[in-house]
């Protein structure tokens, strides 16, 4: 059990490092989002009122799509035949091998989300009610997006077919996610959304499945 | 043998039988008294929907555990859960298609964002990304540990999504037989034929299921005997050239 964190936080450093070295969530995913906000206000046309009652719900698409280029970079490390070989001959235990990448991926899809939101908030002209919502809304999600996309794209196989694949086998799962996160930030932003604390019990409850599922299945997974 | 025979008796059992529940939906039922003809629908759509989402989903689900355990894993179970999928995605879809018509009279509008329509749509999805994922260049028992795993992890994920969008927002009616207090809100002929289309469309799900089932055995051994030959050929060309 000890070995299985040990090695997480060291798969989580090395992604975390690759990322800082080459940009590519910076100068690309972060791009992305970013031009998913304006897109989405685009289409919405200028009414105040509207973009501002859909800005929840539009942020969290756009942390969404985001979310699926997150997981196929973070598999692509993981992708080579030499890195596999690597872990293996590093006695790496898959099940902290994918907590370490899914951690790695949570802490930058929150760098998204904390940068979506200024998006959202300087584009979309709301403002923060209450942190209590808005802290927990931003968190769980990004662990269970974390957690899915990593499980999710480890089972989509190779390079060549997961960039194309992964988007239809995640995204209906994760829709709880996209209801959930929604509602909760809906209400961290003021709107009178009931039943939040529930909507945050689903998102949490997602985050738990899929780390679990993640710890037992991705092993059997990369073996094949 | 045994296989090809209850083939054989299940499908003229299950024409008889969703013949037999058309005339009596269509012709010896009465109209309701609130829907009219429509009521009609009740005979085709339950049916269709009991099977995509509980026998067909539950069947993939049974069958890819089945092949996970070291002790029962056979590529059979991998072909059955696949088989039980694609002809699920035809219900799926037909469930839908149902509901769609259905609900143009009675609620004004072909779609609208209920929860049990929703949940049925993404269920449909997952289902396509289930036959996509089986159509991933793979050797076989690769292609069927990934399937088996996207087929549990999908069934897991049916309730999450079930309650999810039922917290969401609701308009389709509740389970009209199976409600909670166990009190059929039909009664006579129109409960006998309710029942009979239950039994009807499960027996012709099960009469696919095996037809695709033996379609996906026989290409395999095809396979397998293409490759002999082509085995042979080679070395056939070895020995001349």
């Amino acid at each position: 059990m000890v070995g299985m964190w040990r090695d997480a936080l060291l798969i989580a450093r090395r992604d975390l490092t690759i990322e800082l070295r080459s940009k590519v969530g910076i100068w690309q995913i972060l791009p992305f989002g970013l031009m998913a906000l304006f897109l989405f206000a685009f289409a919405l046309g200028p009414q105040t009122e509207l973009l501002r009652t859909a800005a929840p719900g539009l942020f969290w698409l756009a942390v969404l799509f985001s979310s699926i280029l997150a997981a196929q970079r973070s598999l692509n490390i993981e992708g080579s035949a030499a890195t596999r070989e690597a872990n293996r001959l590093l006695g790496l235990d898959p099940a902290g091998v994918f907590l370490g990448k899914a951690a790695a991926m949570a802490v930058e899809l929150l760098v998204l989300e904390v940068v979506l939101l200024v998006g959202i908030m300087l584009l979309f002209h709301v403002t923060i009610a209450s942190w209590l919502f808005v802290v927990p809304a931003l968190v769980l999600p990004g662990l269970g997006l974390s957690a899915a996309g990593v499980l999710y794209g480890s089972l989509a196989g190779g390079a060549s077919t997961r960039s194309t694949l992964l988007p239809i086998l995640v995204l209906p799962v994760e829709a709880p996610v996209l209801i959930a996160a929604s509602k909760s930030l809906s209400r961290g932003l003021g709107a009178v959304t009931p039943d939040a604390g529930r909507w945050l019990v689903v998102l949490a409850i997602f985050a738990v499945v899929y780390s679990v599922l993640g710890v037992a299945l991705y092993g059997p997974l990369e073996e094949s | 043998m045994m296989r090809t025979t209850l083939r054989k008796s299940i499908g003229p059992l299950a024409a008889v039988l969703v013949a037999v529940t058309a005339w009596l939906g269509l012709v010896v039922t009465p109209p309701d008294r609130d829907q009219g003809d429509y009521v009609r629908l009740v005979y085709l759509h339950p049916a269709l929907a009991w099977v995509a989402l509980y026998v067909a989903f539950g069947m993939s689900a049974v069958c890819s555990l089945l092949y996970l355990w070291k002790r029962t894993r056979s590529l059979r179970f991998d072909r059955l859960a696949a088989s039980a999928v694609e002809v699920g995605v035809v219900y799926t879809l037909l469930t839908l298609l149902t509901g769609s018509i259905w609900g143009r009279p009675t609620w004004g509008v072909w779609w609208t964002w209920d929860a049990r329509l929703t949940s049925t749509a993404v269920l449909a999805v997952l289902l396509l990304g289930y036959l996509a994922l089986r159509r991933v260049p793979a050797e076989a028992h690769i292609r069927a540990r990934r399937s088996a795993v996207f087929a549990l992890l999908a069934a897991i994920n049916v309730p999450i999504i079930h309650f999810s969008v039922i917290w969401w927002q609701t308009l389709h009616q509740g389970a009209t037989v199976l409600n909670p207090n166990l009190s059929p809100m039909i009664h006579g002929l129109m409960a006998w034929t309710l029942l009979l289309s239950f039994v009807a469309f499960t027996l012709l799900f099960a009469w696919m299921v095996m037809v695709r089932y033996e379609i996906e055995t026989r290409r395999v051994d095809e396979d397998e005997v293409g490759m002999a030959a082509a085995i042979a050929d080679r070395q056939a060309e070895g020995i001349h050239s």
